[in-house]
């Protein structure tokens, strides 16, 4: 269906330059911003280009699972609104939405950034879970980065509200934060024909051949790694973009401070 | 007892602090943000386009569609679970009612326009402005209109007749409360929504509408400028 | 004495849904306005246009709508079996019959997809709408043809005619600087084909009509436009390149 758009992207690639002028392994120009929504604990905003995904966390007070008792945890949720791109459906999240939550998810987990057993309240009873929703706002590309990035903004955004005596008041923040060890940054980078690019926009996404999704801590160290689209890729071609991942991740942590 | 002064120190007859933007949302055909106090509506527009499947297609003009919907963390409250209620859904029912009256479908047979209303944050009054955000959105898309559409939500508070209640006043638990989302073509003086949660005499029904037509006049002036900013922004 | 009417707005102002325009009735009301009592209203966000004593509006957005006669870029979804279905950009598909895709003679039931295929990107005229929105479109006629190479974006229709310019004078001035082959659909679908930095630049030059299509002298803007970006290195390309509407930059919490 995009054999034609497909043909040119692999021309211009020719020709070291992309769609709309960029190098490889150029991101869009990012814009981040916390606490834009009052109403969650934790809250950021991210823009990759026109691409603009909001992120908002509610702590919930719950009984521990039977086989972690003494630890809270993590939910991540992500809707693909559809006001933010016309082929977006309203229902339950399909499988796009649920890969892009999964993926943060085991990024923020898998990092161990969080202290699980700092989340409990007490033992077998009462701990604290984190639900972190994402929300697409504008669709131009590059959905799971933004997404990612805003997650992670929004974790050091966060303040617990008060509970005392069993009681949680949502109205009254305290000045807690969530205590994060490292901050794990995911890094998207994409494989057309034999070129390897970061930050797709639509056009790009649309003719993508293997992607390959990298999150990772500030040492280097990778915390979650997930392989998509539809051909395969060689080990050499892992090798080279974990290694841009983790050249772009140190620029987007800069960002978060 | 009686309701002397509002809580958070307005006038009687007196919005929250409002704002609005157009063109938010740049894949949508229209779109605009909406805000009184600490709600914030934002609305997308789609459309004219193309509707399937073909049973719901109307061959003498185009339908509209409206989708409310709370960001799961929109609430100061508790986490709203994601995907609609019966709640949503009646107010996705009467936004599409209050809207429709302005909108001239004729020249769209088959086609529908959709609006996706979503709230990142809300504290009261949230169907009024997504009501009021939607009616930018589908000015925004260049859709014929008779009218914009302002809504604001009216009532009672005790002894006080209100505009634009708030989280405080709708919680209110020293004297009755009335809750009425109105909606308005703004220079027609017609109501397109009209809703009520609580207890009001015909005499203040009638004398707190007068206040609710007040106030879409003054939201209607605030649309029409977010409006024209858009598009001058452009020009310049 | 019958008292005169009054015009509330200048020639250009943008006006909103509800707005009063005029009062009184020697005032007649355009497209885009209705009468109500002595008032003329707007039906329409758009561009005040006064002809004489009467008022109309120009579009500022909107979706592109099907119109007999009008040559837009389609794309073709499906392979019939006695046509091609294709996208409009509008919310209306069209098709292509045989009889009006060539003057070659096609067997019954050969392939199809040798003339157009899936994917493909055709210049064609609109031949017919009916009332329901069925529309009709021909390949016989000047400059319409299969679409081979280059790349499509998408403008806002109502700023077509800007683009295109009298008698084409503003395509082609692009045309010319960038050394980019251009066409331009009535649907708001613009193909460009050349090379990457002339692609760049005709991009960047139909933008910057997009934007500032309603001020006057824009032909000479988007002259000294083109000369200043030819003659040097494209600069801050990536803010002008982007979508159609410019306004994400600064979104409202």
């Amino acid at each position: 269906m995009y054999k034609e758009l497909r043909n040119h992207i692999i021309k211009l690639f020719g020709s070291d330059t992309r769609l709309d002028g960029r190098k490889f392994t150029d991101f869009r120009p990012i814009k981040l911003e916390t606490g834009v929504a009052s109403s969650a604990e934790g809250s950021a905003r991210v823009n990759i280009g026109k691409t603009d995904v909001i992120v908002g966390i509610k702590t919930e007070v719950m009984e521990p699972f039977p086989d972690t008792p003494d630890e809270g945890g993590i939910m991540v949720g992500a809707e693909l609104l559809p006001l933010s791109n016309p082929d977006f459906e309203l229902g339950p999240p399909g499988i796009e939405a649920i890969e892009i939550a999964r993926v943060v998810d085991r990024g923020i987990r898998e990092s161990k950034a969080i202290n699980f057993k700092k989340l409990c309240i007490k033992e077998n009873e009462k701990v604290w879970m984190l639900v972190i929703d994402i929300c697409t706002i504008n669709d131009s590309g590059n959905l799971l980065d933004a997404s990612a990035l805003a997650a992670v903004a929004a974790l050091k955004d966060m303040r617990f509200p008060k509970y005392e005596n069993e009681k949680l008041d949502y109205k009254e923040k305290t000045d807690k934060k969530l205590d994060l060890k490292d901050l794990p940054i995911t890094v998207t980078v994409i494989k057309i024909g034999d070129k390897l690019i970061v930050d797709p926009d639509l056009d790009e996404e649309k003719v993508i051949d293997a992607r390959l999704t990298v999150a990772s801590l500030s040492d280097g160290t990778l915390c979650a790694l997930q392989k998509g689209g539809d051909y395969p890729l060689t080990a050499e071609d892992i090798d080279k973009m974990v290694h841009i991942a983790l050249g772009k991740a140190k620029e987007l942590r800069r960002l978060i401070r | 007892m009686a309701y002397k002064q509002r809580i958070d120190g307005r006038k009687f007859d007196e919005t929250r602090k409002i704002e609005a933007k157009v063109g938010i949302i740049p894949r949508a055909d229209g779109s605009a943000m909406f805000r009184t106090g600490n709600t914030v509506a934002y609305a997308a527009v789609y459309g004219p386009r193309n509707l399937h499947p073909r049973f719901l297609q109307d061959p003498s003009k185009g339908i509209l569609r409206c989708n409310y919907n709370m960001m799961p963390f929109s609430s100061f409250g508790e986490r709203v679970r994601p995907g609609g209620s019966r709640r949503s859904k009646e107010i996705s029912l009467v936004t599409e009612k209050a809207l429709l009256p302005v909108l001239d479908l004729n020249e769209y047979p088959n086609s529908v326009v959709d609006v996706f209303i979503e709230f990142p944050q809300t504290e009261a009054g949230s169907r009024c402005a997504g009501i009021s955000a939607a009616a930018m959105a589908l000015a925004d898309a260049g859709l014929s209109m008779k009218d914009l559409v302002a809504a604001v939500s009216v009532g009672r508070v005790d002894d006080k007749l209100v505009v634009d209640l708030d989280y405080n006043e709708e919680s209110y638990e020293d004297g009755p409360v009335a809750d009425i989302p109105v909606a308005m073509m703004p220079n027609h003086d017609k109501i397109t929504l009209l809703q009520m949660d609580g207890l009001i005499s015909t005499d203040e029904l009638k004398k707190v509408i007068e206040m609710a037509k007040k106030a879409c006049k003054d939201i209607y002036k605030v649309q029409n400028k977010a409006l024209k900013e858009k598009y001058k922004a452009e020009a310049e | 004495m019958i008292s005169m009417g009054k015009i509330n707005v200048k020639d250009k102002d943008i006006v909103v849904p509800g707005e009063t325009l005029a009062v009184g009735m020697d005032n007649f009301p355009g497209q885009g306005t209705y009468r109500e009592g002595e008032n003329i209203v707007a039906s329409r966000l758009g561009l005040a246009q006064l002809d004489g004593r009467t008022i109309k509006l120009i579009p500022l957005s909107g979706r592109y709508i099907p119109k007999k006669f009008d040559t837009i870029i389609c794309k073709v979804t499906d392979v019939t079996v006695n046509g091609w279905r294709l996208d409009t950009n509008s919310p209306y598909q069209a098709m292509l019959s045989m009889k009006e895709a060539t003057s070659q003679f096609i067997e019954r039931g050969a392939d199809l997809t040798q003339f157009y295929d899936i994917g493909d990107y055709i210049v064609g005229k609109i031949v017919n709408v009916t009332s329901q929105k069925l529309v009709d479109i021909s390949m016989k006629g000047p400059g319409l043809r299969r679409l081979k190479g280059g790349r499509m974006i998408e403008v806002a229709s109502n700023k077509v005619p800007r683009i295109i310019g009298k008698q084409g004078s503003m395509v082609s001035m692009i045309k010319d600087a960038t050394g980019c082959n251009i066409s331009v659909g009535q649907n708001g679908l613009v193909w460009i084909d050349g090379s990457p930095e002339g692609e760049l630049l005709a991009i960047m030059a139909i933008r910057k009509i997009e934007e500032e299509s309603h001020l006057s002298g824009l032909t000479d803007k988007i002259k000294e436009f083109l000369e200043k970006n030819n003659k040097g290195r494209i600069t801050n390309w990536r803010e002008k390149i982007e979508g159609k509407k410019d306004t994400t930059d600064d979104n409202n919490q």
